[in-house]
């Protein structure tokens, strides 16, 4: 016969400081343990929300990113004029030369410089990206010194609010409008009109050049057709590939650090747990002896120290998770080492990362117990009553 | 007397204690771990010079300098030197093996940086060799090179395949130089563009500046800025120090989490800690009414508890201490490719220190106070 749960609960409320500092620190565990998966989770997001998967991107064969590339004129247009492109509404090609370079500007408030994606957009390129809206101002007018800025960049740069000049290039640009991209790596960019910053940059090259495809599975055709053109020296990717390999290595380093991190301090918790439990087992001597004699087995009494012990981290799991789900207003701004640029991201809480974090805790919470449970059960009747 | 009853009382439960020390142990040695690794985020600030000033293009570095403000900066006074480098941006075989690799005027560039230590016939070679290089110490211990060696690598920023000849190993001055890098010769990068690309000739990345004297490095570098005002090229000119400050800053949020991380697990180890007082206090409250009955004074037994806490925490922080420099030296060969410098400060370990220090006291802040305000007659009821 089981021992009863609500003996096992009682004995945690029964010692509620140190129930509350063994708990606490598996929840502080497991709020790293969560946040980490969580940015990692909300990079990801970002750069996947950036892309879309029938948009291509052609950049100038052997570099990584649009900053490194060059596609001077002729060989856009080359690209441009591929049969698979989409026609938009009005009869026109949906196709966007962009040009994109970084500019040094100083954070609000201190003299602290990042360097932002500056993008010389095209007619087209909002059709491309239908996610991003101007949500304050107006678009820019073609032709002239105006410029938009993505809603991440607008609080977090001086010059870059509605209403302020930025001045790079002998030009004095002012910003006219703010637009939202629905959380993608666009927040984190300026767009300008591309013909003037080409002008102000003294470039004679496009970036990149992006198109839709009518039909999504043509771009193995088109890809093969670009690569293989001697006029040409580009590469295409699918625009949602090309976002992804961005955040590579940034991922791939907060991910390492996190688990790391995490497997470290969970040592120190479960050390805590184990002393607590160890306690717990020490101080009940005589109790357990006392459940013995009345016939509980030795297996009951594993099971109930061992369940005592997991709803411990059962308890630490969730204020950590509880904890963690807090980051969720806070959002995080870092330069991409790939793009060498800033690049704002949120925490973002998925079911899946609530379900590790708890699993998470669980083993925390039986690896601290296990050992104490096994002494418990092992205890002799006679030893056990004499103890008490 | 005092300190006999604290090591012993210490000691009393071996299993408990050992459990405590080990914890502490670890967070010791993650929190030293962590701090190092900040430390190492910033090798390139500390490592910088006061007498080199940085020009680059004021919009950002993506953008580049024409060679011909060489000449102009070599005539503002105060400059003693002037030297070129350009980011190169190589793939050495697979991404994964990053390095910095840049182009410089060889003789100028090395004699700017006297921590890169190149045997003088080394140096010679380089110099006569228009694809040879110069890599470091670490960089060739890494991959394997040797003099004569040649190092393939491929172009990002600058199409096609490139070749260098190993002709120089140089060592570091001291442990904070990064000698992860790999320099070749500016002129061939050069002479190449002029070839396949010739509009991006001509071009430099930075300038690299030596001044006689730091204390005018703020007027030496708005003379070199004043200068190009209003140019198609207009310069930033800013200390080695404040140039690298501006790396470190881009990735800050990153460091701050790293901070903040680092302080969550004393935070842990503090509750761990605690808990194991309170527990020694509950358990000894007879003890310590008996010892209040035989007179000894509510601070002696406050004094008790606080001096076991301390002691166990020292201890374990002592031995922590130890282990963080074989780890933080595995750590650092392990991360060779991420962190080129990587070596235990002092302040680090004053930091380990004051941590367990704070962690003993503050876990027995309670636990003290309890065991001084015992109540005789409460303490002894519970012996029966």
């Amino acid at each position: 016969m089981p021992i009863p749960l609500s003996y096992v609960a009682r004995n945690l409320a029964a010692r509620k400081v140190t129930t509350a500092l063994t708990a606490g620190g598996l929840a502080l565990v497991v709020y790293v343990f969560a946040t980490v998966l969580m940015l990692d989770e909300g990079l990801r997001k970002t750069l996947v929300d950036t892309g879309s998967w029938d948009n291509v991107l052609v950049i100038r064969r052997a570099s990584e990113t649009e900053v490194q590339s060059g596609v001077d004129r002729e060989q856009a247009a080359v690209v441009a004029s591929q049969p698979e492109i989409a026609i938009a509404g009005g009869g026109a090609r949906m196709v966007s030369k962009e040009t994109v370079v970084l500019i040094s500007l100083n954070k609000r408030g201190s003299e602290k410089p990042s360097n932002v994606v500056i993008r010389g957009v095209g007619p087209q390129a909002a059709l491309l990206r239908p996610q991003v809206k101007i949500v304050e101002g107006r678009m820019f007018r073609p032709g002239s010194s105006e410029i938009i800025a993505g809603r991440s960049i607008a609080g977090r740069f001086a010059g870059a609010g509605i209403g302020e000049r930025l001045r790079f290039g002998l030009r004095d640009w002012t910003v006219v409008g703010l637009f939202d991209a629905g959380g993608s790596g666009f927040d984190s960019e300026i767009w300008g009109d591309c013909d003037q910053l080409m002008q102000a940059f003294r470039r004679n090259a496009y970036s990149s050049v992006i198109f839709r495809l009518v039909d999504a599975d043509a771009f193995d055709a088109v890809k093969a057709r670009l690569e293989a053109d001697p006029r040409l020296t580009v590469g295409a990717k699918r625009e949602t590939v090309y976002y992804a390999e961005q955040s590579e290595q940034l991922s791939a380093f907060i991910r390492y650090l996190g688990i790391t991190l995490s497997v470290i301090f969970s040592s120190g918790a479960i050390i805590g747990a184990m002393i607590t439990m160890y306690a717990s087992v020490a101080t009940r001597t005589g109790e357990i002896g006392t459940l013995r004699a009345l016939g509980f087995r030795r297996r009951s009494i594993l099971w109930a120290f061992l369940l005592e012990s997991l709803l411990m981290g059962a308890l630490g799991g969730a204020a950590g998770i509880a904890l963690a789900s807090l980051m969720q207003w806070v959002s995080f701004s870092t330069t991409n080492f790939q793009t060498f640029s800033e690049l704002a991201f949120s925490f973002t809480l998925t079911g899946k990362i609530v379900a590790q974090s708890m699993i998470f805790a669980l083993v925390m919470g039986l690896l601290g117990g296990f050992l104490p449970a096994s002494r418990a059960a092992r205890l002799k009747i006679v030893d056990a009553l004499r103890a008490a | 007397m005092f300190i006999k009853l604290v090591i012993r009382n210490a000691f009393r439960h071996r299993l408990r204690t050992a459990l405590t020390m080990l914890g502490i142990v670890i967070a010791v040695l993650a929190f030293g771990l962590l701090q190092t690794v900040v430390d190492a985020w910033s090798a390139g600030v500390n490592a910088a010079s006061s007498t080199r000033l940085v020009t680059r293009n004021a919009i950002s570095l993506v953008f580049s300098l024409p060679i011909t403000y060489e000449d102009k900066i070599r005539q503002v006074p105060g400059v003693k030197m002037v030297s070129r480098a350009n980011w190169f941006g190589g793939i050495y075989i697979d991404k994964r093996n990053f390095f910095p690799q840049f182009a410089v005027d060889g003789s100028e560039y090395l004699g700017l940086y006297p921590e890169y230590r190149i045997p003088p016939e080394q140096l010679k070679a380089f110099l006569l060799d228009r694809k040879g290089c110069v890599v470091g110490r670490k960089l060739a211990d890494t991959y394997g090179w040797k003099l004569g060696d040649v190092i393939p690598l491929r172009g990002t920023i600058f199409p096609g395949n490139w070749e260098f000849v190993v002709q120089a190993i140089f060592e570091g001055a001291d442990a904070g130089t990064n000698d992860s890098q790999l320099f070749f010769h500016w002129d061939y990068l050069n002479e190449s563009l002029k070839k396949s690309a010739p509009r991006r000739a001509n071009q430099v990345g930075v300038f690299v500046l030596g001044i006689s004297d730091p204390d005018a490095a703020a007027q030496t570098s708005r003379a070199v800025d004043a200068m190009f005002k209003n140019s198609l090229a207009e310069t930033l000119t800013e200390t080695e120090k404040a140039f690298q400050l501006g790396f470190f800053s881009m990735t800050e949020a990153i460091v701050a989490a790293i901070r903040i991380v680092s302080l969550v697990i004393i935070v842990i180890i503090m509750a761990v800690m605690a808990n194991t007082m309170a527990m020694a206090a509950r358990e000894r409250m007879p003890e310590y009414a008996t010892l209040k009955v035989l007179g000894f004074r509510p601070g002696y037994l406050g004094g008790l508890m606080l001096g076991e806490s301390i002691f166990i925490a020292l201890a374990a922080g002592a031995l922590g201490m130890l282990f963080t420099v074989p780890l933080v030296r595995m750590f650092g060969n392990a991360m060779a490719k991420l962190f080129p410098v990587f070596q235990l400060s002092a302040h680090t370990v004053v930091l380990q220190l004051a941590a367990v220090a704070l962690v003993g006291v503050v876990a027995a802040v309670v636990p003290s106070w309890r065991a001084s305000r015992v109540v005789i007659a409460q303490g002894l009821r519970a012996i029966g």
